[in-house]
């Protein structure tokens, strides 16, 4: 398998010297306040980098369909552009901008270094303040050209909300082939934005619910190749595998703790149900969270590690509990009507994403930490599985359609729905965090 | 008890129930059964086979939805397998939990586990050493039914019992 993580090093950034930015007060400066209930998409116009031939305007593509989706900002048509930047490091003409209402503007450029290295550089330009509003130049080896676009997105990103990012990340998930009833799955990685598909199990036995550890480094997931289903470790970059723990039974439903030394996962009991354990990856001793005569699964902490949100049928139906991280505490806390059930604690801490089944449909819908202030986001008749973006603004999950699953993502508003392209069909996403 | 005024209340499962009285049942979708095992009738089973178990005794049974009770028209099927068993010793024995697709992926996967240890007890229940008989959920991963509705996810919600071949 081929290396992608260890280019991740050699992406190096620094503030551009070139052109000081004036202190302004914030009100000066074009902003999008990401807190609104309904956010009106701001204009902006992306124009192509300049030089690389064909790398410049690929970069640009990439920037402007990271943005789009995202469903915060509206980039305007090129063919609406008047000014020709010919010049990227200059101030463009401003009232240029603002006559076909861009209130920011992007330029850039691209080259390549002596050593072999690409050099992508922007600029973002506030047009009705006139100034520019931040610049920064990125360095990133051939095999890198798509990151470099898509940090470039999370910084005009960042710069413009306020918020942090999340184009710079990939997705793991399980790619699906052939009839219904003779499913092939495949574990597969895959930028967010569906490009650079790589398949990291080859197919023979089922696997399901890849999860990223904090690092982006390792997956843990659950696969039938000894028969017993069970949850593995995977080493994304070497490849290597192991098994986690030796219990008797099936071991199913795996996530990592925020500091990526636990896996927690459900642990099938001989008199049929489950309960919840967590796993010390370095000393390899177990805990167990939960002892019920009910099914305990979806186990997942809270940013902070203090907490576990998890299912449990143990009062008839499934539904959302949350519980010390050690196992202290065992609270019910949605009420809704409907079956709850693969809860995943947002990254910002604040909310709790959930498939919900009733009236005949599946739901993806957030809740407060404590079960109150539920919405529903994006409703279907056969969806499931979120996964949270790291900044905790956008879910991705799978919609079972036309003969199989793909991936969709939705933003907490629940307005701004896009598919995810994958070649085939595709189920259990999960996010990778950002890298710091 | 209420299972069966249930039943009854329900056009589709009587209709299973019945399909299932014949053995075989459900033949052009099942891969399981006779018609894929190459078999024309019944009868025509050697006697204590794999063959003989599935087509002559039923190898499956079904369940209610997000339910692993055993129902009455399953406790028929699974009393004539620990029969059955009982008599060919010489099989170790696999039971099979599923779940239909009306469910998430790790639910499921504890749902169809639940199935496969509520069939194992009531196997045991009946003399089939427990020594025998191990048990594998697929949760929703391998339906036998695959069409959008109702009459497909019954036919899913499924513990099947396999012979793992003799001895063990």
């Amino acid at each position: 398998m081929r290396s992608f993580l260890k280019p991740l090093l050699m992406v190096a950034a620094m503030a551009m010297g070139m052109t000081a930015v004036v202190p302004m007060p914030a009100w000066a400066l074009v902003e999008l306040n990401v807190n609104k209930g309904n956010v009106e998409p701001l204009p902006i116009a992306i124009t192509d980098f300049q030089g690389g031939d064909a790398l410049g305007a690929q970069i640009s593509q990439i920037v402007t369909a990271d943005l789009k989706r995202s469903g915060l900002f509206a980039p305007i048509d090129k063919s609406a552009f008047i000014e020709k930047i010919s010049n990227p490091d200059a101030a463009p003409r401003f009232d240029d901008w603002k006559v076909i209402n861009a209130q920011a503007l992007v330029t850039g450029s691209v080259s390549k270094e002596a050593d072999g290295r690409i050099r992508a550089q922007y600029r973002l330009w506030d047009t009705f303040a006139g100034q520019q509003m931040s610049g920064e130049q990125f360095f990133a080896n051939d095999a890198n050209q798509r990151r470099v676009a898509h940090i470039i997105a999370d910084a005009i990103y960042e710069r413009l909300t306020g918020e942090k990012g999340y184009f710079d990340t990939r997705v793991v998930f399980i790619d699906e082939s052939g009839a219904k009833n003779a499913r092939k799955k495949r574990l597969a990685i895959m930028d967010q934005d569906g490009a650079n598909v790589r398949y990291l199990s080859d197919g023979r036995s089922i696997v399901l619910t890849p999860r990223f550890s904090p690092n982006r480094q390792e997956i843990t997931y659950m696969s039938y190749e000894s028969g017993q289903p069970r949850v593995y470790l995977l080493q994304i970059e070497t490849g290597q595998r192991e098994l986690v723990g030796n219990f008797p039974g099936m071991t199913f439903a795996p996530r990592f703790s925020p500091d990526g030394q636990k896996v927690i996962m459900s642990l099938l009991r001989d008199d049929g149900n489950s309960n919840i354990f967590a796993m010390d990856l370095r000393s390899r001793s177990t805990t167990r969270l939960t002892n019920s005569t009910a099914i305990d699964t979806s186990p997942s902490y809270s940013p902070d590690g203090s907490k576990v949100v998890f299912t449990s049928d143990r009062g008839g139906r499934a539904q959302i509990y949350v519980m010390g991280a050690d196992g202290s505490g065992q609270t019910r806390i949605s009420f809704g009507d409907g079956v709850y059930s693969t809860p995943v604690w947002s990254p910002r801490g604040d909310l709790i994403a959930f498939t919900k089944q009733t009236g005949g449909e599946f739901q993806i819908g957030v809740m407060k930490t404590d079960g109150s202030g539920e919405r529903i986001l994006s409703s279907g008749f056969q969806q499931e599985g979120p996964t949270w973006a790291p900044n905790g603004r956008v879910l991705m999950f799978f919609r079972d359609s036309n003969g199989g699953p793909k991936l969709v993502s939705v933003d907490l508003t629940g307005r701004n729905e896009q598919p995810i392209p994958t070649a085939n069909f595709a189920s259990d996403p999960a996010w990778s965090p950002l890298l710091e | 008890m209420g299972r069966i005024a249930a039943l009854t209340r329900n056009p589709v499962m009587i209709a299973l129930v019945a399909m299932l009285a014949i053995a075989g049942c459900a033949s052009k979708k099942t891969p399981n059964s006779a018609a894929d095992l190459g078999l024309n009738g019944a009868g025509a089973a050697t006697p204590g086979s794999a063959q003989d178990f599935t087509v002559n005794i039923g190898d499956r049974i079904f369940f209610d939805t997000d339910s692993s009770s055993i129902r009455a028209d399953a406790q028929t099927t699974l009393a004539r397998q620990a029969q059955w068993l009982n008599q060919y010793k010489q099989y170790a024995i696999v039971v099979e939990g599923h779940a239909d697709e009306r469910g998430t992926r790790e639910y499921n996967l504890a749902l169809g586990a639940r199935r496969a240890a509520a069939a194992r007890d009531f196997l045991v229940s009946k003399g089939v050493a427990s020594s025998r008989l191990k048990t594998i959920s697929y949760g929703k991963e391998r339906p036998v039914a695959v069409c959008d509705d109702i009459s497909c996810w019954s036919q899913n919600r499924r513990a099947v019992t396999t012979l793992s071949g003799a001895g063990s």
